[in-house]
């Protein structure tokens, strides 16, 4: 397995005292940022929990006039970027260099494409006028005391899903520096934090829209035929 | 006069030299120092807003500014002080310069992180301050929906992303501060022998970590409502302004006890160290303050008694207040159980602890009385409630941040401020604190509402004392501002360890070497060990 | 100076093939059931496959499957807090009126 060596190893910085202590401090480090990130995101389940048990029906209304199909698709291809991230993950815990720079670049792919998919779907949204906060704001099948509740649904799902695009380009951004620090052959089975750190956020990531998928797509579908 | 032995000793104040040593720098101590500067500032700069709303009351007429301009005054005032300066004051500073001093670590687990905190503080800063000078805010620091909102036309905006950024810093400090408790601690240096500093920035970080990113997405949400009209609190289109104090005071309640927790751990010290005694009932100190974080989380809602919260809804937060006090009381047993039959001296420290034990017990308790349905309906929105926090915040937090600023100057500057100025200052503030929050409990319980310049001519002969309290309040933190600046120059070099006090950070030189210890520490007593410390004396001597 | 590879766990492609499989079917079930009547159990059914998706998530790609006691509190700890925002929150919104007193 060994048969690369670690072309280049960060020093261990000066207040550790072991590597494993390094690698145990930045791990603990990324699982608390995680929390934070739970919470920042909990604000907006509370949101969308207040707002759902007061009008339902609206809400189901809004939630069908959503595409499922396209939205279930895109979640599969955010599960496949995880994929991809753990097995980059893999590489550099067995040392593989090649392997690393493969597998982030086809995450960097997947979460490319769900981008451009949401980019799609937030597009369509213009053109139905399901944007809050326009004059021209219309939600079919809604009367007009609870047009305004339908907008409540939208202004959700963007601030939702628009924070969720907001960590995926942030999660971009990361992985093309790790592209270019594993191209440099900086990751070996000794040191490869921050393949393993950036996993876990790219992970929790998709975890979000787990959830959002189902509170925004799915919930009550069946009520509207 | 400085010894030709004590200035050739490296330290982190002189082993490197120029501001990119500074504005660069990795050590948490020096960050520490950075942080001191910043927050002086802000403090200076809420306080210049608080004197002119102190002037403006010394009559009944309003005559002095306009009610726009006041309603800008008092909101610059509480945002200045609660996020730019209370918020970071005693974990930024001292917590930074201490907490890995304190278990033995040579820097916090992620320095690089930690500057990066400061600057977030001072970029937040300068958006907030951009807004007071452009035109200021009138929203009140709880930036209230949907006056804030849609209403407002002052720089909610910008002051709005000021506090995001600051409380990315505070997220932050919080989460390198949990890591390297977790992580970093000597040999020896066991959970239950940390000092109770290290266990109350440990709770205070919880919820800094834990509260903060709440604030974060309201401020979003607030952010894409004044700007993309989105309307999540819009009550227009079946929205609920009530769903913003929410999620408002999910962060705010809890984040008073950022403010009060790490005072609470430098009494601790303090105490323990001026009554050369172990601080009783150790564990119960340390696990009051990790339950102070929990509780505080299950209380928010006393403050929307009066709003269109169900009354169910404030049954239950009421009930839930009382809890809350319980670990609050049994700190303030503990420490007065600890200064029963010790060898108490009164330096200046301890003055400012004791002066926190008795203003923080008086701010409790009528946190008590507010927390009361009955009661707050009454008093709410009164300055019963404005002398409630002010008794905690100023009498207890900026009380306990004073206390440790003393105890702790000659260590972080390597000098002894002058002893007699500090004890004087340290009685200005007392009185003059006494003597401006007093006055409004009574003007609160006879129904003088806050936040108005104007108000009925019988209520004036108690504003008059209050303003002039403030007057010496002023005095008083101005003393400190210039014997410690003096004091770089001219006070007396310091010892190791000029308190005889146990602990870490007296154990290395004053100031600390770069990486805070020649060698690594091994720890082999618990905190606070007083008793074989005075034995050892005893077989020296 | 203890080596970093020593409790590090490697689990096999094999594994992390599975799991994504069952991400992904357990996506189609959950859209399809969206379709079907299960009147209140709607919610639960989908929020049921979706907590399950993220305990496989959590467990086998985000490695709380070889993690210390501490990250697993971490975890626990952050959900929580999220159960008490949103059931405080609710306390109120879901008991509007219900003592019958006007306007609370
Ligand atoms: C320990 C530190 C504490 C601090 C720093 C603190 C701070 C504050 C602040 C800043 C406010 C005013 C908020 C506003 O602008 O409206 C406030 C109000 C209040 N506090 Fe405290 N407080 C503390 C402890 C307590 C405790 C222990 C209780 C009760 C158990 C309590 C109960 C209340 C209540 C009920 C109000 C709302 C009063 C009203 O608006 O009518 N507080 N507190
Ligand atoms: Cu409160």
């Amino acid at each position: 397995m060994a048969d690369h060596a670690p072309t280049e190893t960060f020093a261990l910085r000066v207040q550790f005292d072991t590597e494993a202590q390094q690698k145990d401090a930045s791990t603990l480090g990324m699982w608390i940022f995680l929390v934070t990130e739970i919470m920042f995101f909990g604000g907006l389940f509370a949101v969308y929990t207040v707002y759902r048990s007061w009008y339902p029906n609206v809400f189901a209304i809004a939630s069908s006039s959503l595409n499922e199909i396209i939205g279930a698709l895109n979640t599969g291809v955010l599960l496949l970027s995880s994929f991809t991230m753990v097995m980059a993950v893999r590489a550099s815990q067995l040392g593989q260099q090649k392997m690393i720079v493969i597998f982030l670049i086809l995450t960097l792919l997947f979460g490319g494409i769900f981008l451009g998919v949401k980019a799609y779907e937030w597009n369509q949204k213009f053109e139905e006028h399901h944007i809050p906060g326009q004059a021209a704001f219309h939600l079919d099948g809604v009367l007009p005391e609870g047009q305004g509740h339908a907008q409540l649904f939208f202004s959700i799902y963007f601030a939702m899903t628009g924070l969720h695009a907001l960590h995926m380009v942030i999660g971009v951004g990361i992985l093309l520096t790790l592209i270019v620090q594993a191209r440099k052959g900086r990751f070996s089975a000794s040191y490869y934090t921050p393949v393993d750190v950036a996993g876990l956020y790219w992970h929790f990531v998709d975890i979000i829209w787990i959830f959002l998928f189902p509170l925004l797509y799915l919930i009550d579908r069946h009520l509207v035929k | 006069m400085i010894t030709a032995a004590a200035q050739e000793r490296e330290n982190y104040l002189n082993a490197s030299h120029g501001l990119k040593s500074w504005f660069l720098t990795k050590d948490h101590k020096r960050i520490g120092l950075l942080y001191l500067a910043t927050i002086t500032l802000f403090f200076f700069i809420g306080g210049a807003f608080a004197t002119l709303i102190r002037v403006e009351l010394l009559t009944p007429q309003g005559n002095l500014v306009s009610s726009e301009t006041y309603n800008k005054l008092f909101t610059m005032h509480g945002v200045m002080m609660i996020f730019f300066f209370l918020i970071p004051s005693i974990p930024a500073v001292l917590g930074n310069f201490f907490l890995p001093i304190m278990i033995g670590a040579r820097d916090l687990a992620f320095p690089k992180l930690n500057l990066l905190s400061w600057y977030l503080l001072v970029v937040g800063g300068m958006f907030s301050l951009y807004a007071m000078l452009a035109g200021g805010v009138d929203t009140g620091w709880t930036f209230y929906t949907p006056y804030s909102t849609t209403y407002s036309n002052g720089y909610v905006i910008a002051t709005a992303l000021g506090i995001f950024i600051a409380g990315f810093s505070s997220i932050l400090t919080g989460l390198n501060f949990i890591v390297t408790i977790h992580r970093m601690r000597a040999p020896g240096m066991t959970w239950f022998r940390m000092p109770l500093f290290v266990w109350a920035h440990y709770a205070t970080s919880l919820i800094q970590v834990l509260g903060t990113p709440v604030l974060a997405v309201t401020i979003v949400l607030l952010f894409l409502e004044r700007v993309f009209h989105l309307g999540i609190f819009d009550p227009a289109r079946g929205g609920d302004p009530v769903l913003f104090q929410h999620l408002f005071w999910f962060y705010s309640h809890p984040a008073v006890y950022i403010m009060v927790l790490p005072a609470m751990g430098v009494v601790s010290e303090v105490i323990s160290t001026f009554s050369r005694k172990a601080i009783f009932g150790y564990g119960f100190v340390a696990f009051s303050s990790v339950s102070i974080a929990v509780l505080g989380f299950l209380v928010w809602g006393h403050h929307l008694f009066v709003s269109g919260q169900s009354l169910f809804a404030g049954m239950v937060f009421s009930f839930l207040s009382y809890f809350v006090a319980i670990p609050s009381a049994i700190k303030v047993f503990n420490w007065t159980a600890t200064l029963y039959k010790g060898s108490i001296s009164f330096q200046t420290p301890m003055l400012y602890a004791l002066g926190f034990i008795g203003l923080f017990t008086m701010g409790g308790l009528t946190g008590l009385f507010v927390a009361a349905l009955g009661i707050d309906m009454h008093v709410t929105d009164t300055y019963f409630v404005v002398a409630h926090f002010h008794y905690i915040m100023v009498g207890g937090a900026i009380m306990g941040y004073m206390s440790g600023l003393h105890y702790w100057w000659p260590k972080m500057t390597g000098r002894m401020y002058p002893e007699a100025w500090a004890r004087l200052s340290a009685l200005v503030i007392f009185l003059g604190f006494n003597l401006t929050f007093f006055p409004q409990f009574i003007l609160g319980y006879l129904g003088m509402p806050r936040r108005y310049h104007l108000y009925p001519p019988e209520f004036q002969v108690l504003n008059v004392l209050s303003t002039a309290g403030a007057s010496v309040l002023a005095v008083g933190y101005l003393m400190p501002m210039i014997y410690f600046i003096w004091s770089l120059r001219y006070g007396k070099v310091a010892p190791v360890n000029p308190w005889g006090a146990t602990g870490l950070e007296w154990k290395t030189s004053s100031p600390p070497p770069v990486h805070n210890f020649d060698e690594t520490p091994v720890v082999t007593h618990d905190a606070y060990d007083y008793a074989s410390l005075m034995a050892e004396e005893v077989e020296v001597g | 100076m203890s080596d970093p590879q020593e409790n590090t766990h490697i689990d096999s492609v094999g594994t992390y093939v599975k799991i994504l499989l069952a991400l992904l079917v357990a996506t189609g079930v959950t859209t399809a059931v969206a379709r079907v009547d299960l009147g209140g159990f709607s919610v639960v059914v989908a929020l049921g496959i979706a907590s399950a998706k993220m305990v496989l998530v959590a467990l086998f790609f985000m490695h709380i499957r070889h993690s210390t006691k501490l990250t697993r509190l971490v975890v626990l700890g952050g959900l929580l807090w999220l159960a008490i925002l949103l059931l405080l929150t609710m306390t109120d919104f879901a008991s509007r009126g219900i003592l019958g007193v006007p306007g609370k």
